[in-house]
């Protein structure tokens, strides 16, 4: 089946202490650094959108590959920032990694499982035979409303992954993906709307841990495999505690998800979350281990995959940017005015 | 600002990806592309370049008063870049920190040079960071 043949990420250099968003609605920072288990997040640049973040793990993950971006043959961008409500950021990648014309190229919305989505999508594409590579980014520069539970956590980063078929490069076999899909209104965002609205604590039970639970037991089922069978775990991320949590309820420890716990230090990157969380996942792996990762997407919908890590891993990584030093390089703490003033919010007429 | 999508359109490969030419003839880059090389004249033989966007810095400066355009950005970076493969290219230094020093290393990255107004086109751009 088809595999992963490289990876990137991208992650900007900014950050926000819950402190200083704390500070500023009267909230007491340890309690919800305790609740939600985080510590910063990550804040875009004004020169950063969606697109140049895809844009940035796009070229880390060819890079990575090893391959010629021309023999790219599919390229699917799930966000929920689209800088454009009409024209792709796929094109944008599309360019940008010179992957020539002859590419398929779509953007995909599903809240913050959008890029799995398109892992499988290039997946399907690569094991018929269609193209000969595919690449599924997950990127987002996600807003929550100023005061909202969501502004500790709304964050901004991506990954993109390389899918291929051919043993020889490939470092990651994917062994079996299913997904859980139902209409629940847990979260969502109307077009022209800036920011997202939510059902509050409706958000945990019946949509993050009722999809995710679903279809992890049915990729045991599938598979045959149970949570020991798995080295590592990696969760959809809305917060550091939720992945805890229903890795917990599955049977994983917490040494198995500890790799791919990124949000901790960056915050939720929504399309990229699960997928920085794989990369790093990666960036630790060895030849033969086995990593499961299940996302999550308000909507709502869960993809779970059972991948096997080969040979390739090791020697591909000089490559590579490794993602915990990525999240360390140029680090930069702004404060809660600078942050406004960046995102926009403040008014000058 | 006008809505300009045929300059954008004809400028977005040496934008995205500092796509210039070099001289066959004496392996001289050129960034932006030239018609004619500077050294052959008529024994030009120009063909399309990728430069790799690797480079180290020349010089640069701190731009405190900006253009309209770049107003929200101020102060920010503008550097010479000498890439690896000759040229010199201007172009914003970002991430820079107060580090930035002459005869540094830096790449290329991929970030929004300006947006025309809120309906308008987003205009992406090569900019450099340190390594
Ligand atoms: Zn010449």
């Amino acid at each position: 089946m088809a595999g992963i043949v490289g990876y990137g990420v991208h992650v900007p250099i900014y950050r926000i202490r819950i402190e200083d968003i704390a500070r500023v609605w009267n909230e007491d920072a340890e309690s919800i650094k305790k609740g939600l288990n985080i510590r910063e997040k990550s804040v875009p640049s004004t020169d950063e959108d969606a697109a140049t973040i895809a844009v940035e793990a796009a070229r880390r993950a060819v890079k990575h590959a090893g391959i010629d971006a021309h023999s790219i043959g599919a390229v699917y961008v799930g966000s929920e920032s689209h800088p454009y409500a009409v024209k792709p950021t796929a094109a944008v990648v599309v360019q940008a990694i010179e992957a020539g014309n002859d590419v398929m190229a779509a953007d995909l919305e599903f809240a913050c499982k959008a890029g799995t989505a398109g892992m499988q999508m290039a997946m399907g594409l690569v094991d018929s035979g269609m193209i000969r590579y595919g690449m599924a980014i997950g990127s987002d520069t996600s807003q929550g409303r100023p005061g909202d539970a969501l502004e500790y956590t709304a964050s901004a980063g991506g990954a993109a992954f390389i899918i291929g078929r051919e043993k020889k490069d490939m470092i990651a076999d994917i062994l079996k993906t299913v997904s859980f899909t139902s209409d629940t209104p847990d979260f969502w965002r109307r077009e022209g709307a800036v920011f997202p609205s939510h059902a509050g604590r409706f958000t945990g039970e019946p949509g993050y841990f009722r999809h995710i639970m679903n279809a992890t037991k049915m990729l045991f089922e599938e598979t045959g495999f149970k949570a020991s069978d798995f080295d590592y775990a990696v969760f959809h991320q809305p917060n550091g505690k939720f992945p805890v949590n229903v890795a917990a309820r599955l049977g994983f420890t917490e040494k198995q998800i500890e790799k791919g716990l990124i949000t901790p230090v960056i915050g939720n990157t929504y399309s990229g979350s699960s997928m920085i969380g794989l990369a790093a996942t990666l960036d630790a792996a060895k030849p033969g281990q086995r990593i499961m990762m299940t996302s999550f997407g308000s909507g709502a919908g869960s993809d779970s995959f059972a991948i096997e890590v080969t040979d390739n891993i090791a020697s591909k990584r000089r490559n590579s940017v490794l993602v915990r030093q990525l999240i360390e390089k140029n680090k930069t703490y702004i404060d809660y005015s600078i942050y406004l003033k960046n995102r926009g919010s403040i008014k000058k007429r | 600002m006008e809505r300009s999508s045929a300059s954008l359109w004809r400028k977005i490969r040496p934008r995205y990806n500092l796509v210039g030419n070099e001289c066959k003839n004496c392996n001289t880059g050129y960034f932006p592309p030239r018609v004619v090389c500077r050294n052959c004249g008529r024994k030009s033989k120009m063909a399309e370049k990728q430069f790799s966007g690797n480079g180290t810095v020349y010089s640069f400066t701190v731009i405190r008063t900006p253009p309209d355009t770049f107003k929200d950005e101020a102060p920010y970076t503008i550097g010479v870049i000498k890439l690896d493969e000759g040229p010199m290219v201007e172009g914003h230094v970002i991430d820079t920190g107060a580090k930035l020093r002459i005869g540094a290393k830096v790449k290329m990255a991929f970030r929004k040079m300006y947006v025309e107004d809120d309906e308008g086109l987003i205009h992406y751009h090569f900019k450099f960071e340190p390594l």
